[in-house]
């Protein structure tokens, strides 16, 4: 047993997926990109299946998990950039939308709009702050911004407190198609998850997504290349942010309900190990992880404490011995990246 | 009844002085918190769990052993070093030559752990712990009435504080933490056995986070979320701060404090944020932190 | 140990105090010594010859075993020591001075000096190292960092002598000193000889080399491509102008 003082000297936001000879392969490759394709024509089918063997509401919750994931790790994965607060924007944008479709009657999807509206501000403020500090500092930065917006939810009159907004109604999607079924509105949450993973991937592959991947890998490489690394990250930071909206008020309309549950951080705890076990930087990652922990709380959730406690064991084992998560592991396998 | 700015001295003395204790508290674990990053480069997330073991080991301890308040400020330390010692040979130590991050993740698991073991023992609402007999009462001043077990956690922690200084910054044992918190592969290359300062330094960083837990037990209740709210606004305090000096660690603890009491006397809706609020303005300003070296 | 070139040095006499021999170093995936092989007498000073980036820092740090990737063999007073963390090589009795010197910034001359436990009887003590340095007991109280660089130097030695090593690894001592220093460090390093300990010296420089050393090893791309002995410099200047492309 050596210490060596490598890990000072280690770059702090590159390595966390690592750049070894281990790390998860990149798609950079045609090849790569053509077994994307597959994959998510897989996902596109697999959506259309699974209604008729699972509740369609375990469904929709793991869909706006795994969302709420896709936006995190596109953050973490791409912009290197580990957030410790993003239960801020997921929450916010659930008062956001269950406030406006219950109490200012909009339409749902202009309700979930308009969470993704707040959450995107709300992220404007927090990353432009945050972005000043790296690492973990970074990390400690979002949390306690993050806890601010928990006092403040706690405390403002419209989130309704300890109690929440409940009874939000569900409405009628462009004023017409009455989603009160919740298969109709499987098909919504559906098309938005669809479209939000579609998102992140474009978003990955354009030039904006090589310049991130530049400044995770090596930052000032990047400054020394001209690139205002900072406009990039607090870009980024944007993006996830209005996904994890988009995530967050898509529940509130499902669930009817937007609570302080959702701005806690133990919910940032929750996004995080929903990566961290479906993969790190793994693009499809966040769906595998999402799974997992959504249905091991549903399982569990009558066990009461015992639901920390796993999860807390399940971070500890994925950091020792499981890092590139099952995702990483499958890509692995399969010697595709995913 | 006398006023000052308008508002009455008692409330205004009062609230100083529960600001001071929470600097107190503030003050001992972002400090453990420094020390433990500077050697280990790890944000110990397991800081607020462990400053909670600590008031249960005390509360453990004089209901199933009998053992009062004077024991339990030794022994409870002593008990959740050990137990330090325990994470850092059997977790930390496989950590080192990843990203610090990953040590941010797992301490996180292990305060989730921590916290739902207590709680599936202990359940969610709290549990008294009285105050030692020695340090009932209190003394009526001038401008306030002062509790005196309020008044010997301020000195307590403050000489605890001192302390730890003095002990960094004039000791052998402390010039072996300073050097290899500056590079510790030449540490190692002199002989000195760096892994076992990796592990001490772990052990006394949680023994102030533990002792900071039995200083705390008579003032709130023992519960088993106490730390999970407290380590946030640590982390706060310590962005604040920035990780950089020992004495910047304990001036920007007990400051905080004191500015949470006087918002608690002037603006109460605002005192819960006010340390987030001056973090932002910290990374405005001065993003390295008050005492940060800039990076 | 079980290998006779290490067991018996070239000149037949007894032991080396240390023999290197297949040494293999690595940063991570790269491979940067390649076999390295060489001796070092009792009170001998060798120095270790080579251009830029030949691998002679990284020898000295697999020696020590601060460099993590390293195999083959290096035995130290018969001892092999390639498998020892770091801390247990010193403590058998060998001292570095590392290149960039290692002065702690958070520390002051005195604690900076006092900082190498002694892992042997027979050290300097503070009166003689004050006595070889005398700059350092006048800025004892300054921070280690404060000093000039050559003062930096003499400490970064100094603080090796308190510990009673017997062999010291001494990496371009005079790297960016004024001659005045050069040559100051040149006659401490000719007393040390004097007084029995052996050096491995790192150089670059074979002028200052060659009034100190005994034996010179050239290093070229992380193998020894030659030896040679001080006597003999002179006559092989030009083969070393080559080796070194000065
Ligand atoms: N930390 C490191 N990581 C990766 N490669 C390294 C590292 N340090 C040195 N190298 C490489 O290893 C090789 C040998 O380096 P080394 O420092 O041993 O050379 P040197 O002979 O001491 O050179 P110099 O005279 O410049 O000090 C060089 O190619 C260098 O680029
Ligand atoms: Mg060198």
């Amino acid at each position: 047993m050596s210490v060596t003082a490598e890990p000072a000297v280690m770059t702090e936001t590159a390595e966390t997926q690592g750049s070894g000879p281990d790390a998860p392969i990149r798609p950079e490759s045609r090849d790569a990109k053509r077994f994307h394709r597959y994959v998510m024509f897989a996902i596109a089918v697999a959506l259309v299946l699974l209604p008729f063997g699972l509740y369609p509401i375990f469904v929709m919750k793991v869909l706006c998990f795994a969302l709420f994931g896709l936006a995190f790790n596109l953050l973490l994965g791409y912009g290197g950039l580990l957030s410790f607060g993003h239960a801020a924007f997921f929450g916010v944008a659930g008062y956001v939308s269950a406030h406006a479709a219950k109490v200012w009657g909009l339409n749902p999807e202009f309700a979930i709009l308009g969470g993704v509206a707040a959450a995107a501000a709300l992220g404007l403020c927090i990353g432009a702050l945050a972005i000043r500090r790296q690492g973990i500092y970074f990390a400690m930065i979002t949390l306690a911004l993050a806890q601010m917006v928990y006092f403040f939810s706690l405390q403002a009159k419209f989130t309704g407190g300890e109690d929440g907004i409940q009874g939000v109604p569900r409405g009628r999607l462009f004023g017409v198609i009455d989603l009160q079924d919740d298969r109709v509105l499987y098909v919504l949450v559906a098309v938005i998850f669809m479209a939000g993973l579609l998102m992140i991937y474009r978003i990955i592959h354009s030039p904006f997504g090589q310049v991130l991947k530049a400044i995770r890998d090596n930052e000032p490489r990047a400054v020394s290349l001209g690139y205002r690394v900072n406009r990039y990250k607090l870009a980024v930071f944007v993006l996830s942010a209005a996904l994890a909206g988009l995530a967050g008020g898509t529940k509130a309309i499902v669930f009817q309900l937007a609570s302080l549950t959702d701005v806690h951080w133990s919910m940032s705890g929750e996004v995080i190990l929903i990566t961290l076990v479906g993969g790190m930087g793994a693009i499809f990652g966040p769906i595998a992880g999402a799974f997992v922990i959504v249905a091991m709380e549903s399982y569990l959730a009558p066990f009461g404490a015992w639901v920390t406690i796993i999860q807390g064991a399940v971070f500890v084992v994925c950091v020792l011995l499981f890092r590139d998560g099952v995702v990483g592991v499958l890509s692995r396998l399969l010697k595709r990246p995913l | 009844m006398t006023t000052l700015f308008g508002f009455p001295t008692q409330a205004l003395f009062g609230q100083l002085l529960l600001g001071l204790i929470n600097g107190s508290f503030y003050a001992l674990l972002s400090l453990g918190l420094a020390i433990i990053f500077g050697l280990l480069n790890i944000i110990n997330f397991a800081h607020g769990a462990l400053y909670m073991a600590g008031a249960f080991v005390a509360w453990i301890l004089l209901n199933h052993l009998g053992l009062g308040y004077w024991w339990s400020l030794l022994l409870a330390p002593v008990a959740v070093a050990l137990f330090g010692v325990l994470i850092e040979r059997t977790l930390l130590s496989r950590l080192y030559k990843l990203d610090h991050l990953y040590g941010l993740l797992l301490t996180f698991g292990l305060a989730l752990i921590i916290q739902g073991m207590f709680r599936l023992q202990f359940g969610v609402s709290g549990l008294p712990y009285a105050v030692p007999a020695e340090l009932a009462g209190g003394t009526r001043l001038p401008f306030m009435y002062l509790p005196t077990y309020r008044g010997w956690v301020v000195v307590a922690s403050l000489a605890v504080c001192l302390t730890t200084w003095l002990l960094i910054e004039k000791t052998k044992l402390g010039a072996y933490l300073r050097a290899a918190t500056e590079n510790p592969a030449l540490v190692q290359t002199f002989g000195v056995n760096v892994p076992l300062l990796l592990t001490v330094t772990y052990a006394f960083g949680v023994g102030l986070a533990a002792l900071a837990g039995v200083l705390a037990a008579p003032i709130y209740t023992v519960s088993p979320m106490m730390g999970a709210d407290i380590i946030i606004v640590v982390f706060a305090v310590v962005v604040i701060g920035g990780m950089g000096s020992i004495m910047g660690s304990i001036v920007t603890g007990f400051g905080l404090g004191l500015v949470e009491g006087l918002t608690k006397v002037f603006y109460p809706q605002g005192s819960t944020t006010v340390i987030f609020v001056i973090m932002a303005i910290v990374l405005l300003t001065k993003p390295a932190g008050l005492f940060g070296r800039s990076s | 140990m079980g290998d006779p070139a290490a067991s018996v040095s070239p000149a037949g006499t007894a032991a080396p105090l240390l023999a290197v021999d297949r040494l293999e170093g690595w940063y991570g995936e790269s491979h940067v010594l390649h076999g390295m092989a060489f001796d070092v007498r009792e009170g001998e000073v060798v120095t270790l010859l080579g251009r830029n980036g030949a691998g002679k820092t990284t020898t000295l740090k697999a020696i020590v075993g601060m460099l993590e990737k390293r195999r083959g063999s290096v035995v130290f007073e018969g001892v092999e020591t390639i498998g020892l963390p770091s801390r247990k090589i010193a403590r058998r009795g060998l001292g570095y001075v590392p290149e960039e010197r290692g002065v702690f910034a958070s520390l002051n001359v005195y604690e900076n000096l006092m900082l190498p436990p002694v892992v042997r009887p027979g050290g300097m003590s503070l009166e003689a190292i004050y006595q070889l340095f005398p700059n350092l007991k006048e800025r004892s109280t300054s921070q280690g960092t404060k000093l000039s660089g050559g003062e930096q130097q003499m400490l970064a030695i100094a603080r090796i002598l308190r510990t009673g090593a017997k062999l010291i690894l001494l990496d371009e001592p005079t790297e960016g000193l004024a001659p005045v220093i050069v040559q100051q460090i040149g006659e401490t390093i000719r007393r040390l000889k004097a007084d029995g300990y052996t050096i491995v010296l790192v150089e670059q420089n074979f002028r200052f080399a060659q009034t100190v050393a005994d034996r010179h090893v050239v290093i070229e791309l992380g193998r020894v491509v030659d030896e040679i002995p001080n006597e003999a410099l002179e006559a092989n200047l030009e083969k070393l102008h080559a080796y070194l492309g000065v």
